[in-house]
């Protein structure tokens, strides 16, 4: 699988990272050489396995519908980079 | 040229579970802001999600009741995207192996009963509420990781109406569970609705168009109205319609263009390594099956033959459970012969009793009040179906039966000749010129007399009486 600089564009853009022109070229083929490594896995013959959903062999975790207590609200704001009141405060976003 | 809309409805509905999906946060509503969160909610690193018993139970729950196959095996995935109201850049949601399939909801429009299909009913978590601001957005995230249901529909609906039924249908249908309050106002239950429009008639697949933020039902159809509207009046003059996500604004009434980055809507699913899958066998299937009340589509057809209502009094009794309880509870007390009154009062004056806030089962009136009330006014005589609702208005506010309350304030029906034949006279001294009209053929002038009549008895006299009388009196005259 070839890594164009435009599909690293993309997935930059979606985890919201800035990539530089000398980035973008390095990491074109650096996905491309981890790409291919990964890409082993599909020589093996998996026809008569099921999927793997997930990697452990437990299913049915579940918890009672009890209340536990909540973070206090300090603890909560203590990391914020900006707080008003009880909020947390992000740059302004509309759709 | 005539269009045929083809109509999808995903809803998002609350579970009323006490604590959220994945940790025990409490769900109750209107708290303080980020009072409710955790490092499981806010999506701390290390923090691990521990599903809800009491979500699956009731998802399970709505699934049945809406006919879906649940499946055998469950699990979660990951819907990943950056967004401020959702502090672990996922939702935690159903790719492709939802909880279940196949289901349908069947609805009742103009005597027409129509199926619609329903794709699925899968699990997921709500996101966090954002309050904009002049420069800053603040984020509260009380609401991150609610228990949510998404019911998506086929799309089979072909008409605002038709959308509009389908939603009552549902809200009626899961109100029945106990497993959410489906109050739109405070966004237990939240819809959008997908539409394009065809050549009528044929099968042709149109442009689609992504409805949002309508925050009522009334909402859903006036924005499906707008949006058949506007997209026949593009189709005609040869436009090219664009498939985008549009927001209805209610004060304007009218739909606007979302602006969406290309390719924004690039999810990256992939399976929750931190929730282990569901195998959801029969017996757990057959246990939750017996939690299921009878639903109102059933409900209302028992009540038709049972009952001998109509179907349009039929669905209205039936619209809530309580309230489908307490109307059973009147029938059962009723004698056959009353029963249409029976059913006309609840639906009729008792209704208009009613607030959002006190329902019919609510309020202050019992079956065998409201059975006796309804005695006096068609059996007896005794008093009008106007004082009736006056006696109504009182036995609500004191609890007291209608005997009681017709005794005590003297309100029992004049009917004998003698007591009504002074007012008459009286009425008809005052009035010469209606005695003129009526002699000279106007029916309206006997009504006036009447109403007269009425007025001077201060509502008492029985007007059927009075009537006949009056026109004996001028015959002879
Ligand atoms: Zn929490």
């Amino acid at each position: 699988m070839s890594i164009d600089k435009k599909t690293v564009e993309d997935v930059a853009h979606l985890s919201r990272i800035e990539l530089g022109e000398k980035e973008l070229e390095k990491l074109s083929g650096q996905l491309e050489h981890i790409l291919a490594f990964i890409d082993k896995l599909s020589s093996l013959n998996t026809e008569n396995i099921a999927p793997t959903n997930h990697i452990l062999p437990l299913n049915n975790v579940l918890r009672k519908d009890e209340p536990q207590s909540s973070l206090p609200i300090k603890k909560t704001l203590q990391n914020a980079p900006e707080k008003q009141g009880n909020s947390f405060v992000v740059p302004k976003v509309i759709e | 040229m005539k269009y045929e809309a083809v109509i999808g409805l995903e809803v998002h509905l609350h579970l009323n579970t006490r604590t959220k999906a994945f940790c025990g946060c409490s769900t109750e509503f209107g708290k303080e802001p980020n009072t409710q969160v955790c490092p499981v909610c806010l999506g701390f690193p290390g923090s691990l999600p521990v599903y809800n018993q009491a979500a699956l139970d009731y998802a399970i729950k709505v699934a049945l009741a809406l006919n879906c196959r649940v499946q055998e095996y469950t699990k979660f995935d990951r819907k990943n995207y950056f967004y401020p109201d959702l502090p672990k850049n996922y939702q935690v949601s159903q790719y492709d192996l939802p909880l279940s399939v196949h289901g349908f909801l069947d609805i009742e429009l103009n005597g027409q009963l129509k199926r619609i299909g329903i794709t699925r009913v899968h699990m997921e978590e709500d996101a966090g509420k954002l309050i904009h601001q002049e420069n800053a957005s603040l984020v509260d995230f009380n609401r991150t990781g609610i228990p949510l249901l998404e019911i998506v529909s086929e799309p089979d609906i072909n008409s605002p109406e038709e959308a509009y039924e389908y939603l009552a249908m549902l809200k009626s249908t899961i109100q029945y569970l106990d497993v959410s309050d489906c109050d739109m106002e405070k966004g237990s239950l939240r819809c959008d609705a997908n539409i394009s429009l065809r050549p009528a008639g044929t099968k042709i697949l149109g442009v689609k168009t992504e409805l949002k933020n309508m925050n009522s039902f009334k909402g859903v159809k006036d924005a499906l109205s707008y949006e058949i509207r506007r997209q026949a009046e593009m189709l005609d003059s040869g436009e090219k319609l664009r498939q985008d996500t549009r927001l209805w604004d209610a004060k304007a009434q009218e739909t606007i263009a979302m602006r969406t980055k290309e390719g924004a809507k690039d999810y990256r699913y992939f399976p929750e390594p931190d929730l282990p899958p569901f195998i959801i066998k029969e017996d757990k299937i057959a246990e939750i099956k017996k939690t299921i009340p009878e639903l109102p589509k059933e409900k209302m057809q028992r009540f038709i033959k049972d009952y001998g209502l109509t179907e349009y009094v039929a669905k209205i009794l039936v619209a809530s459970k309580q309230g489908a309880l307490f109307a059973e509870e009147c029938l059962k007390k009723t004698t056959d012969k009353n029963i249409k009154s029976v059913a006309n009062w609840i639906i009729g004056p008792l209704s208009a009793l009613t607030s959002s806030t006190c329902a019919i089962h609510e309020l202050n009136i019992s079956a065998d009040n409201l059975a006796g009330l309804v005695d006096l006014v068609e059996n007896e005589k005794i008093i009008s179906n106007l004082t009736g609702k006056i006696v109504l208005e009182e036995m609500c506010k004191t609890g007291k039966t209608a005997k009681a309350i017709v005794e005590e304030k003297n309100l029992a029906q004049i009917s004998d000749s003698q007591s009504l034949n002074s007012i008459i006279e009286e009425a008809i001294k005052e009035n010469p010129k209606s005695v003129a009209d009526f002699k000279a053929g106007k029916a309206n002038a006997l009504m006036f007399l009447v109403g007269q009549v009425m007025r001077k008895s201060s509502g008492k006299a029985n007007p059927k009486v009075v009537q006949e009388l009056i026109r004996k009196r001028l015959a002879n005259a």
